[in-house]
């Protein structure tokens, strides 16, 4: 199988765009990345169909000179896949954004609590601030 | 040949179909999902007796000539996954049945819920089934959408924030799964899992490992294998309790299943146990340390979830006969008792008004029954004997015990460390909840709490709940009492994973 290397090549940096937007916070901007990648993923199917050739219909054109049709069936089902998500994902940030005023993904609750407890410099009942000397005799703050 | 195996996922798609008609009438939705799920229970248990007996069935879609279609399978191992992920979700109906008269709808104008839920059915029985990778993506889409739409339902704050959080991480990992889709094929010109097998050992070993290592990304990611876990327990407690049951004892598991499945029949010369059992080991302690630290019972239970996947990837790391019929005893076993201890806490939170530790106290006395449908499955989680975690994890120990090389002996004093940490936290539960002087439950301050989710409702528990807690109670104990046989059984299904049954039934008849 031979593949086309300027196929591949835009599909590693649509799909390098869309990695970039999705470490973004916001989830319009986190959208338009997965629209990137997954134009860049069907890329990819294109390239592991081969070289362009007539289309598949039997009885019509010879069967060596036929494009591949499984792969162009997959690109189907995943755009598809594509729209419903791009469709769910715009609705998570509206209301996101009716709730909140912004659209973006927060911290999760462990992320926070860990910071408010570091912020307050909080420290458990059982804690012993010790510190150890040089002189190898332990000292015990008060 | 086998005409039974489609309709494990058309029927609940058809009863999806007819549940959003009957949206308006919700005791004919209820009857028309609870029957549709009793018929799914049915057809999986002769589907798993089948394979018992002759060998996995297979059924090509469309009855495509040298095996061109769609191809579905049910071995002993998906037809035993199959069965055991039906019977949880028909109790799990059952509960929110019982729940929703007062709780969903105040949630959802519209009943969405039941059409969903049949939906998120049809897609984990697609992937248990899908004998083609491309057909697994399509059942791991349908479910996920399925699950977004569950996990979000209502649309409240900590709903959509949990929400958003879990369709950006699954939107990644099914991206990645196309991409390996499209390497896969590129590299082999099929996506037939049988086919596969058959051509990936001519591939370069660079392109074999490549492919292995994507397959293995992406289904780690749904399973939430540790270093790619840190979605799961801040996704799952927002949502209501009976989808969290579902989500905690089938999705991952799907992902476990997945992973299974194409490490042991894809790559079966290669099997990467030094990684997989590091990664185990990992999964196992930094869960459970996790789940130490919380204070909420909903999230330390996922935290635990996190933790007992480890136990599955260890029997699939040792990729010994023992080993994989431990993690798939294991995975049956931990399906029934993550969903029934996610069930049991929605109770403890009807009646408690709380899901937090620092609220609850004295529910021994307020409800004795609750405290009884608490300890039974939180022990058989820790691994007490003689209950099916203990045996499930028995098989796993003598299984790296065999197996002898200093990383097994590791992974055995880290899952015996484990359960015992599990141990704690059950008991940590117990101390605090259960124990005590009972409190009454005051509004004024549940509502200074604002991670606590809304539409909660306080009561007497409704018969239906129990009895659907009770069910699935039932169902862990009779793995036990039925653990022998049960037991064999995950030994021929891990036997027929590893002598090749699959490819040949598959091909076998493709190519006459």
């Amino acid at each position: 199988m031979t593949g086309s290397v300027t196929l591949a090549v835009v599909a590693g940096v649509l799909i390098a765009a869309g990695v970039y937007l999705l470490t973004e916070r916001s989830l319009t901007r986190i959208l338009v990345g997965v629209l990137v990648m997954s134009n860049g993923v069907n890329i990819l199917f294109l390239v592991a169909a081969g070289p362009a050739g007539a289309p598949p219909i039997l009885d019509m054109f010879p069967i060596d000179k036929m494009i591949d049709p499984l792969p162009l069936a997959m690109v189907l089902t995943a755009i598809v896949i594509t729209m419903a998500v791009s469709a769910f994902v715009v609705t998570v940030a509206y209301r996101s954004f009716q709730l909140n005023g912004h659209d973006e993904v927060s911290d999760d609750v462990e992320d926070r609590r860990i910071r408010e407890l570091a912020e307050r410099d909080d420290v458990s009942d059982s804690y012993e601030d010790i510190g150890f000397s040089d002189t190898g005799e332990d000292r015990v703050s008060e | 040949m086998n005409n039974l195996l489609p309709v494990p996922v058309l029927l609940p798609m058809l009863g999806a179909a007819l549940a959003l008609m009957l949206g308006r009438r919700p005791r004919a939705q209820r009857l028309v999902s609870i029957l549709v799920l009793a018929g799914v229970v049915g057809v999986a248990g002769t589907l798993a007796l089948q394979a018992n007996a002759f060998g996995p069935q297979t059924l090509w879609v469309g009855a495509w000539p040298q095996g061109f279609g769609i191809v579905l399978v049910a071995d002993r191992l998906s037809a035993l996954m199959l069965t055991v992920a039906a019977l949880v979700t028909l109790a799990v109906l059952l509960y929110s049945a019982g729940q929703e008269d007062d709780e969903v709808k105040r949630e959802t104008p519209v009943s969405i819920f039941h059409p969903t839920f049949l939906l998120m059915c049809a897609g984990v029985s697609d992937a248990f089934l899908a004998g083609d990778l491309f057909n697994l993506f399509v059942g791991f889409e349908i479910l996920l959408f399925a699950s977004y739409v569950l996990l979000t339902m209502g649309g409240t704050g900590s709903r959509i924030r949990a929400g958003s959080i879990y369709v950006v991480v699954n939107l990644v990992s099914s991206s990645l799964f196309l991409i390996a889709l499209a390497n896969v094929y590129a590299a082999v010109g099929t996506v037939n899992l049988a086919q596969i097998a058959q051509r990936v050992p001519d591939l370069p070993e660079g392109t074999q490992a490549l492919l292995q290592f994507m397959l293995l990304i992406v289904f780690a990611i749904k399973a939430a294998v540790f270093p790619l876990s840190a979605w799961l327990p801040d996704s799952y407690p927002t949502a209501p309790a009976p989808v969290t049951a579902v989500f905690a004892g089938l999705l991952t598991k799907v992902g476990v299943y997945a992973i299974l499945r194409t490490q042991t029949l894809i790559f079966p010369h290669r099997p990467l146990t030094e990684l997989l059992l590091v990664v185990a080991a990992a999964t196992m302690i930094v869960g459970i340390l996790g789940a130490i630290a919380q204070s909420e019972i909903k999230r330390m239970l996922s935290f635990t979830l996190v933790s007992h996947i480890g136990y599955m990837i260890m029997g699939i790391g040792l990729a010994t006969q023992a080993g994989l019929a431990g993690a798939i005893f294991y995975t049956a076993h931990h399906i029934t008792i993550q969903a029934t201890l996610f069930l049991v806490v929605g109770l403890i939170q009807r009646v408690g008004g709380s899901n937090s530790l620092d609220r609850l106290s004295g529910l021994l006395i307020t409800s004795p029954l609750l405290a009884v449908l608490f300890i039974v499955p939180g022990m058989n989680l820790a691994g007490i004997p003689p209950l099916s975690g203990f045996i499930g994890k028995l098989g796993l120990l003598s299984a790296g015990v065999q197996v002898g090389t200093p990383l097994a002996w590791f992974l055995v004093a880290t899952s015996v460390v484990t359960s015992l940490l599990t141990l704690y936290c059950i008991a940590k539960v117990w101390n605090r909840a259960f124990w005590g002087t009972p409190v009454a439950y005051s509004k004024a301050v549940a509502d200074e709490d604002e991670e606590e989710p809304l539409g909660r409702s306080e009561g007497p528990m409704p018969p239906i709940m129990v009895a659907a807690t009770c069910g699935l109670i039932g169902l862990s104990l009779l793995l036990t009492v039925f653990a022998g046989p049960l037991y064999q059984y995950a030994t021929e299904a891990a036997g027929s994973l590893l002598d090749g049954a699959y490819v040949q039934a598959v091909l076998g008849e493709a190519t006459p």
